[in-house]
């Protein structure tokens, strides 16, 4: 990894919902990293004041772009900026990619079990497109849970992965509000279940989403007979 | 210094926040942990230091019986958020480290759920490190590192492991979980040592 700043350029801004989008950033040098890592990116004010914050890498572009998502939080400092101010052309200061344990590379032995919360989704998706991206034949699946159809991070693509690759599954679980037909309500213990291989398959497992979640999935997870050690988790805000 | 970043004027400045570079006040309390959240009951709880001559061990009971302190601490995460003036109760590592003989000048701390965590010595002795069961004036969640967790509220975060379960003396500095994976051997936040 890079320990010091550099400069990069926002390329291209897409909006993924209303309050939250992918910026694409360019660097003058190639840049690579692992599914799963995080960067920093600094922010500096016109008197000097400096304020940094870490985001998950949604996926690389090569040789020299890494993309991030970011939703707004309510009070938030710098992702309201982010999200609503930040224009293409503009430099941003990053630091990374970072991080040596919520990771995975398409190497890695055993199914894929990816269990995103919300804004959760963004490292394992990283994950999944590494997984695509180098072809791999490793089993994957991922349970997104999210509130409701219009706060879907990466739609269309999942839609197409979840079509197109015969070796990955992607299922949502909606908590608010579902499309015609599916159903709706609070992420249960049994729905987790159904959508994630059993403990015999012995998948590495990657849940990430708010604390709540992330405590009520893995604990799921180890009393349904998965090994605690093959479960990562990450939770964001944390 | 960085030039500007175009349009960023980020929040009206609090020069009384006393927090380390790079770090902002949070109200919250994040939890960050690598895993599933490990439930230890209470009869099965111990602590033990290992010297590698002798060990040294306490249930809940004895860890109970021993002079209680509150500690009231400025915590920094390492992913930038700090709790300033967190209110915490438990025992001194002066306290346990009284009867414990050792010539070794570096402690890697063990939980369950096998997470480990590096310390020089010295940074748990002297009125800097304690094994807390109580936070705010309640019994420790386990989200947060109950039934056990160390404080060291001098370093970052990460180093006051969580679900506590004892520690080794060693004659060389090694690192633990967090510190094979990219971060800091040390990891002082006010010189901003995150990563390794």
């Amino acid at each position: 990894m890079r320990k010091s700043w550099q400069a990069a350029e926002v390329s291209a801004v897409r909006p993924e919902t209303a309050r939250s989008r992918t910026i694409r950033l360019r660097f003058p040098d190639a840049v690579t990293g692992i599914a799963g890592q995080h960067v920093d990116l600094r922010l500096t004010a016109g008197d000097g004041y400096q304020a940094v914050r870490s985001y998950s890498v949604a996926g690389w572009i090569p040789p020299d772009e890494l993309e991030v998502t970011i939703e707004e939080l309510k009070d938030g400092e710098v992702s309201p900026f982010l999200v609503n101010d930040l224009a293409p052309g503009d430099e941003l200061e990053v630091r990374g990619p970072v991080g040596g344990w919520f990771t995975w590379t398409p190497d890695q032995e055993g199914p894929l079990q990816l269990i995103a919360g919300g804004s959760g989704v963004v490292p394992l998706m990283a994950m999944l497109r590494a997984h695509s991206g180098a072809g791999s034949a490793v089993p994957a699946r991922l349970l997104y849970s999210v509130r409701g159809p219009e706060q879907v991070f990466y739609g269309s693509e999942l839609a197409v992965i979840g079509q197109e690759n015969p070796h990955v599954t992607v299922d949502f679980a909606y908590s608010r509000e579902a499309p015609d037909g599916q159903p709706v309500g609070r992420l249960t213990r049994e729905a987790v279940m159904r959508a994630c291989f059993p403990p015999e398959d012995l998948p590495s497992v990657y849940v990430c989403g708010s604390t709540g979640f992330v405590e009520a999935v893995a604990s799921w997870l180890v009393d349904a007979g998965h090994e605690a050690g093959r479960i990562r988790t990450e939770r964001y805000g944390g | 210094m960085a030039a500007p970043t175009r349009g960023f004027t980020g929040r009206p400045r609090n020069p009384d926040a006393n927090l380390p570079p790079g770090q902002y006040a949070t109200d919250g309390f994040p939890v960050l942990s690598a895993g599933p959240t490990p439930h230890v009951p209470l009869p099965d709880w111990t602590f033990e230091i290992d010297t590698g001559s002798a060990t040294h061990q306490w249930t809940w009971e004895q860890l109970q019986a021993l002079p209680q302190e509150n500690i009231t601490a400025d915590i920094h995460c390492v992913t930038r958020w700090s709790k300033l003036g967190t209110a915490w109760r438990g025992v001194s590592l002066d306290t346990l480290f009284e009867e414990v003989e050792s010539e070794a000048e570096y402690a890697m701390v063990h939980s369950y759920g096998d997470y480990t965590t590096n310390l020089p010595l010295e940074d748990l002795l002297d009125g800097k490190a304690w094994l807390v069961h109580e936070f705010e004036g309640e019994a420790l969640p386990s989200a947060h590192g109950g039934p056990v967790r160390l404080l060291v509220p001098h370093l970052y975060f990460w180093k006051s492991a969580k679900w506590v379960s004892g520690i080794r003396m060693m004659d060389q500095d090694l690192p633990g979980f967090w510190e094979v994976n990219g971060y800091h051997i040390y990891g002082d936040p006010w010189r901003e040592e995150r990563y390794s």
